[in-house]
């Protein structure tokens, strides 16, 4: 039954033994989250340097990760300005594709016009591959970052602009109603209700976006190419592909995927802060 | 500032703070509320949900609508909240209305889940553009009476369907509308909490002194919460039958168990009956 009707009556703790059971799987699961992964993780990077070890395999073919490690160190200042420069690249295109996507996603609810105009185009710009669009990107556009960004949006928009929109159209149809009987105005309804109702599709599209802004902007590194100042982790990654620099490929890699990995966190974080309150997808049931 | 329709604002103002009874004027007395005159709708050009309907409701009637599956109750209930149009026919308000007179329940409590107990019950308020804070009383009075004061800064999803239902009701009322109109809205709870809110039922509307609209598919619901029955048949759904329950309120567990409430139910069920038959 619901905790609020017992609110109040301030009963003393009762563990019985399912209780007892349920807190102690709970708990194993916790412990088990963090522990298991860093297990394989261990095993993995032990495997690796055995590997590399036992059959004597030269550091420009595949270094172990202790080298790689060594020179993830060496190379911090370099290789960390880079991340900065994708890193900043990636949030930017994000909070562009947001904009873009979610103001898209309200044109196109508030009008069945527009939506019909534009939706389709909406779609042929995301299942073209963002490598192919890339190269005439940069024949058109001068600047490098906007070069740089227009690519992450592209790539990033969609997830948002299409969970936004279900989600704004999926507002409760009996809620609706009562806001018509109400005399909501359009814009009360938008606030009030399909706002509300969109932000966890949105949170949902969001996180997708995260990872992909990331995936556009490296890829546009790559197809940029050129180096100098203001150059990204990708770019470091060519360079040290060019100069036979394995471990420093891997060493960026590794801060690549650790970008990944911090933004996807974040973002989920953000999404269960948002709704944690009030969304089925964040409440903890009895198992 | 205050011109035209100032009568009714006025009276209203006086609804509200008549607070604790207003004793509906017995049945024949009662001024006119609103018509629905030779109601047809017609849905994508061959489904007919109503066909001739006509109703006449009075200030302060509770009536329950009574019929099969399919005979048009919901729609008429949307006929008069202006979700849809008649196809044919008219509705007319004596004195004419706004958006203020008309509160509705529904089956679902259909709460905003992003919003505790007491947001939902401002919305009618914040939709007219009033602030929580100089609508505050209200709201608090209004959950006060369906019984969950205590529980304005929680969830829906903390509440049992019972509660959440409740909340709905206070929505519904907090306006102190003219009409409140209810379609199935105990239908999804078990037995006893559902017997606990007809009683509250009776004493909100009791002491908000509105006029009440009921869907139900029970008989047992329907005489004891109403003065008059109107039972509806189906294909086409039309009104067959008018019954009166001209039993005092307030009703009480006595009003169950007494012989005039059985009386009532069978005359009810009886034309439930002939209303189904004459659908099959
Ligand atoms: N939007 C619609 N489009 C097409 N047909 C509809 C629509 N709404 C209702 N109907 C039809 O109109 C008839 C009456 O429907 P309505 O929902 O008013 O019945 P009801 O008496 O409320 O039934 P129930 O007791 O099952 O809720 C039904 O035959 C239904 O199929
Ligand atoms: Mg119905």
């Amino acid at each position: 039954m619901s905790i609020a009707e017992d609110r109040g009556a301030d009963p003393a703790p009762i563990v019985d033994a399912d209780e007892a059971r349920r807190a102690r799987a709970r708990r194993l699961d916790q412990i088990g989250k963090w522990t298991l992964p860093a297990l394989v993780l261990l095993v993995s990077l032990f495997l690796w340097d055995r590997v590399v070890v036992w059959n004597e395999i030269p550091h420009y073919i595949l270094p172990g990760p202790g080298l790689v490690f060594e020179t993830l160190i060496k190379d911090w200042a370099m290789l960390f300005d880079a991340a900065l420069v994708t890193l900043q690249i990636t949030l930017m295109a994000l909070a562009v594709a947001v904009l873009g996507g979610v103001g898209l996603a309200i044109l196109f609810t508030q009008s069945r016009w527009i939506e019909m105009s534009f939706y389709p185009y909406a779609v042929i710009l995301q299942v073209t591959p963002i490598v192919a669009i890339a190269p005439l990107i940069f024949i058109y556009v001068d600047s490098r970052i906007a070069g740089l960004l227009l690519c992450a949006w592209l790539v990033a928009f969609f997830p948002v602009l299409s969970n936004t929109t279900l989600g704004l159209n999926s507002a409760d149809h009996n809620l609706r109603d009562l806001f018509r009987i109400m005399g909501a105005t359009r814009w009360q309804r938008l606030r009030y209700l399909q706002l509300p109702s969109a932000l966890p599709y949105f949170l949902g599209g969001l996180r997708i976006a995260g990872g992909l802004s990331l995936i556009g902007a490296v890829v546009a590194e790559y197809v940029a190419g050129t180096g100098g100042i203001g150059s990204g982790l990708a770019f470091r990654i060519l360079e040290a592909g060019y100069r036979l620099n394995i471990p420093r490929m891997f060493a960026a890699l590794i801060l690549i995927a650790g970008m990944g990995v911090i933004i996807f966190a974040g973002l989920s974080f953000l999404s269960h802060m948002l709704l944690r309150k009030w969304h089925e997808s964040a409440l903890k049931r009895e198992r | 500032m205050m011109a035209g329709g100032s009568a009714r604002a006025t009276r209203k103002r006086q609804g509200t703070n008549l607070m604790p009874s207003q004793t509906p004027l017995p049945l024949g007395a009662r001024p006119e509320l609103l018509k629905m005159e030779g109601i047809d709708k017609t849905f994508n050009g061959d489904v007919v949900a109503l066909k001739g309907l006509s109703l006449q409701v009075n200030e302060g009637d509770f009536i329950s609508l009574l019929g099969p599956s399919g005979c048009g109750k919901s729609t008429a209930l949307r006929l008069i909240a202006e979700l849809s149009h008649p196809t044919r026919g008219r509705i007319t308000w004596a004195g004419g209305h706004d958006t203020g007179d008309l509160g509705v329940v529904f089956q679902e409590p259909t709460l905003m889940p992003w919003a505790t107990v007491a947001e939902n019950v401002w919305l009618p308020f914040r939709l007219r553009g009033a602030s929580y804070a100089s609508v505050k009383d209200e709201v608090l009075q209004a959950l006060r009476l369906v019984g969950l004061e205590r529980f304005q800064t929680v969830y829906p999803r903390e509440l049992s369907g019972g509660m959440k239902m409740r909340v709905s009701i206070a929505r519904a009322m907090v306006t102190r509308p003219r009409l409140i109109l209810m379609d199935e809205p105990f239908a999804a709870l078990d037995e006893i909490t559902r017997f606990r809110l007809n009683n509250d039922l009776l004493a909100l509307k009791e002491k908000i002194g509105c006029t009440v609209i009921f869907v139900t598919h029970s008989v047992f619901e329907s005489v004891f919460l109403s003065d008059r029955i109107v039972v509806m048949a189906a294909r086409p759904g039309r009104v067959i039958r008018e019954l009166t329950v001209d039993e005092s309120y307030p009703r009480d567990e006595d009003f169950r168990t007494s012989s005039d409430y059985a009386a009532h139910c069978r005359s009810a069920s009886d034309a439930l009956h002939e209303a189904m038959g004459i659908a099959a």
